[in-house]
């Protein structure tokens, strides 16, 4: 008898929410092809009840990853780096169909994904000794000015790097100890979870970063008018939607980052700007005296 | 306890060297605008101080286009350290001219010359003093190697504290090489009027300062004019949400300090005769039109009843009165809108079923004024626990565990100052850090110095002023995610 060929075990793409895989609780999926048209899977469509229930996940994951010592938090994102070095071969070839670049290419774009984690992770403890510091008033109080995260970030992953961009916005996110609710790239989202696969197996809590396929057009106005959420990164949005969300976004005076008209070029090197983005200075008063 | 009189002791009101009428202060020169003439009352009497010309669209075009010139050809070009010696120039006269423009703003504003004199007046000398040592320096403030100014910025500012929030704005905008064209309050325009008399003495080249007075209106020209690079706005959550969704999805920086309603938090270790004066000064310093003002007190249960008591004492003893007495504790109401909406929410809180305590101290007959206010047996769903007053009324709460204080504190969409009372350190610490608001005073409240970052987190806006954090929102690339 002829030995017949394995068949391989194919993946079901789910969300990413506090920490689990569900789908998306309206049942909905579309059809995710590589760049030259091929099928590759199908993605949840995620909703607007699941993106409520990210924020939800978000918010309670808040208190104890901003409140986790930053050399803890340092540690994670390293562990992130780990992990993600551990499936390179897997990025690689994801990356390489939902890009559509060469593999060399598609080897050096998670290369510097896997980078940036580590250049992220050790921010966590130096954002403070970089941005704070003692104020010297002119009086007998003693006073100082520390960086703390704002909250909730809502972020519209870049529609066109599938791992690096969304690297690049979500790492600056949680390195502060915000925690993030992300939009993934709409046509090539399957990076996003095999990332978020790599987050939940790197000690990163629940909730911290919630992860959702689906269309930013559809997504972004909820998570701009979102109450819960304190900051936005719109970089995923077309152009034509981003005045919207902004404005909606004022409503709640969300702080909202200053991002370039066309996706940037992922692979240069970030500077302090989002994580400054995402830090609030907290400036601390006591009297000095016997 | 004894009762002491006080005899009267005005300051002389001739300092002010009031003019019948002032003139907007474009491109370097004093002009007449093309708005409709305001008349600036002085609140505590309720009679005219004078005239004013505000600015009509074409005057606010003129203003953003000397600003624009004069960024291009001579302030940005200008070497840091000959900007920082016209800045250090501007707290010279501003320090030489203090009492008169001291005298001059409790006139415009009500409030008692006690804090014009000691409060805002030397603190506005000080931003000018502080930001012009920085113009030579901007490349060690940790914000890029070479850092770069904006443009022009728009800034409008409140009737509050007018001088002092105008050196919030104008010193670290021109510092970092910017120039301006700002705003001053309808009700309070003078102070600034005299600022750019003092920018002439200072011999500030044209167009680089630019003061358009004019309401509300006014505002909403300066702040989506084309020509302006970058808004800075302090005032009101509600105006600031406005601003925010006009400059939605222009390239326009924006910085917003907006409104409070900050919890001050006693423990039961706490020193209760400095927490008392703590209190006092939180929320009827400047008559409570603060925005960081501690308007909600949050009383640890089992002393409430020995703090209401001594509070009550001691409230008791304030003098409400003439803003220019030097005894005075309480000026007045800056306007009749102003006392008008304090009334409404006093009345709210009584009808929602707070129990009101007022001061019986004699008020003025004539001039808008309001006596010291004390609710106590407020609920956190009442507006008087959850709106802005804006004025000498104090909601009191009370907590029984600090986690029950920290969500009582953090229960509000604005999140600008807070205060702690307290006699452990362990605790002070653990609070601050929980409590979400962006200057958390610990033993002390309403302290303000230029080298403190100042600002908000939540609904009371974003960016600071003060410190280096205060230089980024004037500098490109400093606070944004563009790569």
């Amino acid at each position: 008898m002829a030995k017949s060929e394995r068949v391989g075990v194919a993946k079901t793409y789910k969300l990413y929410i506090g920490g689990k895989f569900p789908r998306s609780e309206s049942g909905r999926s579309y059809q995710v092809t590589s760049e030259g048209g091929a099928f590759l899977a199908n993605a949840a469509q995620a909703s607007r009840k699941d993106l409520r229930d990210a924020v939800v996940a978000a918010r309670s994951a808040f208190g104890a990853w901003s409140g986790a010592t930053a050399y803890n938090r340092g540690q994670v994102l390293y562990r992130v780096a780990e992990v993600m070095e551990g499936r390179r071969d897997q990025f690689i070839a994801e990356v390489r169909d939902a890009d559509g670049v060469r593999p060399r290419s598609a080897e050096s774009l998670v290369d510097t994904a896997i980078d940036r984690w580590v250049w992220y992770a050790g921010w966590t403890d130096k954002l403070a000794a970089v941005l704070g510091g003692t104020n010297p008033v002119a009086g007998p109080y003693f006073s100082f000015t520390v960086p703390e995260p704002t909250g909730v970030v809502g972020v519209l992953a870049p529609q066109r790097s599938s791992l690096l961009g969304l690297v690049s916005v979500l790492a600056p996110v949680v390195a502060t100890g915000c925690t993030a609710v992300v939009v993934s790239s709409a046509a090539r989202p399957l990076p996003a979870i095999t990332l978020a696969e790599v987050l939940a197996t790197s000690d990163v809590p629940g909730g911290v970063v919630n992860l959702l396929t689906g269309h930013a057009a559809e997504l972004g106005p909820w998570l701009a008018s979102h109450a819960d959420v304190n900051a936005l990164d719109l970089t995923g949005a077309d152009a034509e939607h981003r005045t919207e969300l902004a404005r909606s976004a004022a409503d709640t005076v969300k702080r909202v980052l200053r991002i370039p008209e066309q996706e940037p070029d992922w692979t240069a090197s970030p500077g302090l700007g989002r994580l400054r983005a995402y830090l609030e200075d907290k400036t601390v008063w006591h009297p000095m005296g016997v | 306890m004894p009762v002491f009189d006080y005899a009267p002791a005005p300051e002389n009101r001739d300092i002010a060297r009031v003019k019948q009428y002032y003139q907007p202060f474009i491109g370097g020169g004093f002009v007449d605008g093309d708005g409709e003439p305001l008349k600036t009352l002085n609140p505590a009497t309720g009679e005219v101080l004078a005239e004013v010309s505000t600015v009509a669209s074409s005057d606010v075009d003129s203003a953003v286009h000397a600003a624009r010139r004069s960024f291009e050809r001579v302030w940005s070009p200008m070497p840091g350290a000959e900007r920082a010696k016209y800045i250090f120039r501007i707290a010279r006269l501003v320090q030489e001219r203090a009492r008169e423009l001291a005298v001059l703003e409790s006139l415009d504003n009500g409030k008692p010359i006690r804090e014009s004199r000691d409060a805002d007046i030397p603190t506005a000398a000080a931003h000018f003093f502080y930001h012009a040592g920085w113009a030579d320096k901007l490349e060690y403030a940790g914000l890029g190697a070479s850092p770069q100014p904006v443009g022009v910025a728009g800034q409008v500012i409140p009737w509050n504290f007018p001088l002092l929030m105008l050196a919030w704005k104008i010193a670290p905008a021109l510092a970092t090489g910017n120039t301006v064209v700002l705003k001053p309050a309808e009700t309070t325009p003078l102070t600034a009027l005299v600022f750019a008399e003092i920018c002439q003495q200072a011999d500030l080249p044209p167009g680089v300062v630019n003061i358009v007075p004019g309401a509300g209106d006014v505002g909403e020209m300066l702040v989506t004019h084309p020509g302006v690079d970058k808004v800075a706005f302090t005032g009101s959550t509600e105006v600031g949400k406005l601003i925010q969704r006009q400059l939605a999805g222009t390239r326009t920086r924006l910085t917003l300090e907006l409104g409070g309603k900050a919890a001050n938090i006693v423990f039961d270790d706490a020193p209760v005769d400095q927490a008392i004066e703590g209190i006092v000064n939180g929320i009827f310093f400047n008559q409570g039109h603060v925005c960081c003002a501690g308007s909600r007190l949050l009383v640890q249960e089992s002393i409430t009843d020995e703090v209401l008591a001594k509070l009550r004492s001691r409230v008791e003893t304030l003098r409400i009165g003439d803003p220019l007495d030097k005894n005075t504790d309480i000026g007045a109401i800056n306007s009749a809108e102003q006392l008008a909406k304090i009334r409404e929410l006093v009345a709210s809180g009584e009808e929602e079923g707070a129990q009101r305590w007022t001061s019986p101290c004699p008020v003025p007959e004539k001039g808008f004024f309001f006596a010291p206010t004390v609710f106590s047996g407020v609920e956190s769903s009442m507006r008087i626990a959850r709106e802005e007053i804006f004025g000498p009324v104090l909601s009191v709460q009370t907590f029984r565990t600090p986690d029950e204080a920290v969500t009582k504190a953090n229960t509000t969409p604005y999140g600008l100052s807070a205060g702690v009372w307290t006699e452990k350190g362990s605790r002070i610490l653990w609070l601050t850090s929980k409590l979400r608001a962006g200057v958390v005073w610990a033993n002390t409240f309403n302290r303000f110095d230029p080298a403190a970052p100042f600002g908000g987190y939540k609904e009371s806006g974003f960016g600071r002023e003060g410190g280096r954090p205060g230089l980024a929102a004037y500098l490109k690339g400093a606070d944004d995610g563009e790569v």
